[in-house]
């Protein structure tokens, strides 16, 4: 940009916080803040800098386009810190990363009773190898190390230069917007001890290559226009509106689904079992069969196979067909007898006594006396079973289908069997109880004569 | 599979790497040359990594729950995996980002001042000075903000180098044959700087070109970076040799298979575009000739981004796509919508790279004005930077 430019009125609008459309005059406090020479280049700036550094000032700064080498020395400036805050914000971010890992994938949350639950550390079992594992935690501590030493190096530069500060009385000379471009400055604070304004200037002035000195004013207090507080003020309270919101919505209770931004198919528009359905007259989502279907292979026709009893009308009694059975005075009635679908022969009983080991014989006994493992580990613990002997009376006297009801449905505290053996193997137990309480009552006379020589 | 977001996001980090080593690395060995290229480098790192980071996000499917990356205390107890090279990838690469924006940044602070400063309307003005944090060219400043700088190279240094290691881990922690190798960090380390070399290439001859940046961007510039870039794809294709190499030498049969399939198999053709991209071209740049014509350089640019996005392609599809078990066999390729993300990228990239030269200091006006001869206040003759050279 050529110098003329500079030097028009507009382009001297130079930030957010500076004087204004070139009348810095008008907008003077009379305060005097220091004194600013322009020099002209960067050999001069450093003899400059070399005289006022033996002239014993100290509140005074050098200004430049580029960092010119050899004027930390020329002025005096002592090392910075910065390194060593890089270092201990480093050192600090390498036991973060650690700390992270440590407490996030193998702490014990039970450890930490008080933690909240939102801080609690989960320990991670992963493909079988120990909790804390060092190795593996090596890049993210090396990354955060990096991390905190980094934003330390960038923000702790800042912060120790006192910027941002987007406000300076130096903003307000017009020659000074050209130090960020090809000039070079010195300036001199009021508040050095050795400042003198007249003196100080005529030192200025007198620097090799010094082309010009001028006197800069402090800022006017700018107080905010007088809206500024009421405003904030709103602004503060109408801030707080979304939080309360939150809050009431946290402690209240709603019918509808919970508010999804992504829907993720958590709720769907259909209707669910237990769900009341408009469209239909009884209200009910979920659909009751119709009157007299029966689904495909749940024709159980023959009572005495499947159930091992029926109903049936007592002696000199119509049965009304229509009612339901059991408020219609008929009577239920065991069978004494197999279904016609199970024949009693030696593959039935070998089947039963299979069966009968797997499921039954773990509380009633290989041989149905009652003692089985189950029966026998209870009373050790001072529980017992109640689990009946097959040679008790009542259990003998029982018919064959209320043997198989039990089987199905069990009885007391014995659980039922129904969905776990099918029909025709319980029907296969039943025979082989059968057997077992014929085998508990006999004589070595029930024995076939030429098998008695196997008895002793 | 893991098919082509993860190819891109590999592509991108990759090219993100040239930036910050121009400017730390470059910077610690006192290359000054680097000065008139950093900027626009570092942009482009910025950019790219940007566009890299919108992969994993395509890539795991609910981008919605991407943030379950992070280790955000919840409700649910629920901290990510430390131990998996996923997890280290989310906190080498938004580490690498957050660095690097720091480093542009704070490079351009007085930069900014100077268009600040230079402004002619009250708007641009008051932009670019807030932006400039009230940067005023003190000298105590100068002197802390040089010591920052050099500290941020120095840990910028080790973090560009841990960043491709950290992706390459992504496939050297798992098992697969063609993955499952300690060369893995070096060896993407080199091709993200040949990447990224290729695309600073790609960036500067034609900003030299329509910018009039030719007194900035000299031929010794151009001729340096082709110089890189023949180094690096020297220790790229180095690579290629010796994972075959060790392929043959392990005596293991899987291993071997992966490598005969890789340049023989189903996915030749993308072998071998890779071969003669990577490692044949660049090998011009032995010549003066080529290393100081502009078109030709240009398309050898071009040529090695094209190689270097095959190379990852190469990678992870080859053995993706037959593993240990023939069972798992397959054959991968994009559909409409993934190659459209790619293209899309693309477009993010030079959009941002466009608008950054339109309204951001492409070159660093403060660092180069220091190693020009008049910067030197003594006026003695070691001048680092001629821009008459040829």
């Amino acid at each position: 940009m050529s110098k003329s430019a500079i030097e028009q009125p507009q382009a001297v609008v130079t930030g957010a916080a500076r004087g204004g459309n070139g009348d810095g005059q008008a907008r003077r406090t009379g305060r005097l803040h220091g004194l600013l020479a322009e020099l002209d280049n960067p050999g001069v700036l450093l003899e400059g800098c070399r005289r006022l550094r033996d002239a014993g000032f100290t509140r005074w700064d050098a200004h430049a386009p580029y960092p010119v080498h050899g004027l930390d020395d020329a002025m005096g400036i002592r090392m910075t810190i910065l390194p060593v805050i890089v270092f201990v914000i480093g050192a600090i971010g390498t036991l973060t990363g650690l700390a992270l890992q440590w407490w996030a994938n193998a702490s014990q949350a039970n450890d930490f009773r008080l933690v909240p639950t939102f801080l609690q550390g989960y320990a991670f079992l992963i493909s079988g190898k120990p909790y804390f594992s060092l190795p593996a935690n090596i890049p993210v501590i090396f990354e955060l190390t990096v991390l905190f030493a980094a934003l330390a190096a960038g923000i702790g530069m800042l912060a120790l230069n006192n910027l941002p500060l987007w406000s300076n009385p130096l903003f307000a000379s017009r020659r000074f917007l050209r130090v960020t471009t090809d000039r070079f400055f010195i300036s001199v604070s009021v508040r050095d001890p050795r400042f003198e304004r007249a003196a100080t200037h005529r030192l200025l002035a007198a620097l090799p290559g010094c082309e010009h000195v001028e006197e800069v004013f402090e800022l006017p207090d700018s107080t905010p226009p007088r809206w500024v507080t009421p405003a904030l003020v709103i602004a503060g309270v109408a801030s707080l509106v979304p939080m309360a919101l939150i809050v009431r919505a946290w402690g209240s209770k709603s019918g509808t689904p919970r508010f999804h931004i992504v829907q993720d198919m958590d709720n769907q528009e259909r209707f669910k079992s237990q769900q009341v359905n408009p469209v239909f007259a009884d209200g009910r989502a979920g659909r009751p069969p119709v009157a007299g279907a029966v689904a495909r292979g749940q024709l159980f026709e023959d009572d005495h196979y499947y159930l091992g009893g029926r109903y049936v009308k007592p002696v000199g009694q119509a049965a009304d067909q229509t009612a339901d059975p059991s408020s219609s005075g008929l009577a239920w009635e065991w069978f004494d007898s197999f279904p016609p679908p199970v024949a009693v022969n030696q593959a039935l009983l070998d089947r039963g006594q299979q069966r009968f080991n797997i499921y039954c014989a773990p509380c009633h006994g290989l041989d149905g006396d009652g003692q089985g493992p189950v029966r026998v580990r209870s009373e050790e613990l001072e529980t017992p079973l109640n689990v009946l002997s097959y040679q008790d009376e009542q259990v003998k006297s029982r018919p064959l289908g209320h043997l198989f009801n039990t089987i199905t449905n069990g009885i007391r505290t014995m659980p039922a069997y129904g969905d776990q053996i099918p029909v025709y193997d319980r029907w296969a137990i039943v025979a082989y109880v059968k057997a077992l309480q014929r085998a508990g009552g006999a004589t070595v006379e029930d024995v076939p004569p030429d098998q008695r020589v196997r008895l002793r | 599979m893991w098919g082509w977001p993860i190819v891109n996001f590999v592509f991108w980090i990759g090219i993100g790497h040239a930036g910050t080593l121009i400017s730390a690395i470059l910077f610690l060995f006192r290359q000054r040359w680097r000065t008139a290229i950093n900027r626009f480098a570092e942009a482009m790192t910025i950019f790219a990594v940007m566009c890299a980071g919108l992969f994993p996000g395509i890539h795991v499917g609910r981008v919605w729950v991407i943030y379950w990356v992070f280790p955000i205390p919840n409700q649910m107890e629920m901290w990510p995996q430390f131990r998996s090279p996923l997890l280290w990838d989310v906190f080498a690469v938004s580490t690498y980002f957050t660095v690097s924006l720091l480093f542009w940044y704070l490079g351009m602070v007085p930069d900014l001042a100077t268009l600040r400063d230079r402004a002619r309307t009250r708007i641009k003005a008051i932009a670019y000075g807030i932006f400039a944090l009230g940067w005023r060219g003190s000298m105590r400043h100068w002197h802390r903000y040089e010591r920052a700088y050099l500290l941020l190279a120095a840990l910028a240094t080790p973090l560009v180098l841990s960043v491709h290691s950290v992706v390459s881990f992504d496939f050297a922690v798992s098992q697969l044959p063609g993955w499952h190798t300690t060369i893995f960090p070096p060896y993407f380390v080199a091709g993200a700087i040949f990447s990224g070399f290729a695309m600073v290439m790609t960036l500067a001859v034609p900003a030299r070109e329509l910018w009039g940046l030719k007194n900035f961007i000299t031929m010794r510039h151009l001729e340096n970076m082709n110089k890189i870039i023949l180094v690096t794809g020297l220790m790229v294709g180095y690579a290629y040799g010796t994972e075959f190499f060790i392929a043959w030498y392990s005596g293991n049969g899987f291993e071997q298979f992966a490598f005969i399939s890789r340049a023989l198999g189903p996915y030749w053709w993308a072998y071998w575009i890779m071969v003669s991209c990577n490692v044949l071209v660049p090998q011009i740049f032995w010549f003066k000739f080529c290393r100081t014509n502009i078109p030709i350089m240009f398309i050898a640019a071009l040529l090695v981004n094209v190689g270097m996005w095959f190379e990852r392609f190469v990678i992870i599809v080859s053995s993706l796509a037959s593993d240990f078990l023939p069972a798992n066999w397959g054959a991968y390729s994009p559909t409409w919508v993934e190659i459209l993300t790619l293209i899309g990228s693309f477009g993010l990239f030079f959009t941002l790279f466009l608008l950054f030269c339109r309204y951001l200091p492409m070159v660093a006006m403060a660092e180069v004005k220091s190693v020009m001869p008049q910067a030197h206040a003594t006026h003695h003759h070691d001048f680092d930077y001629n821009p008459d050279e040829q």
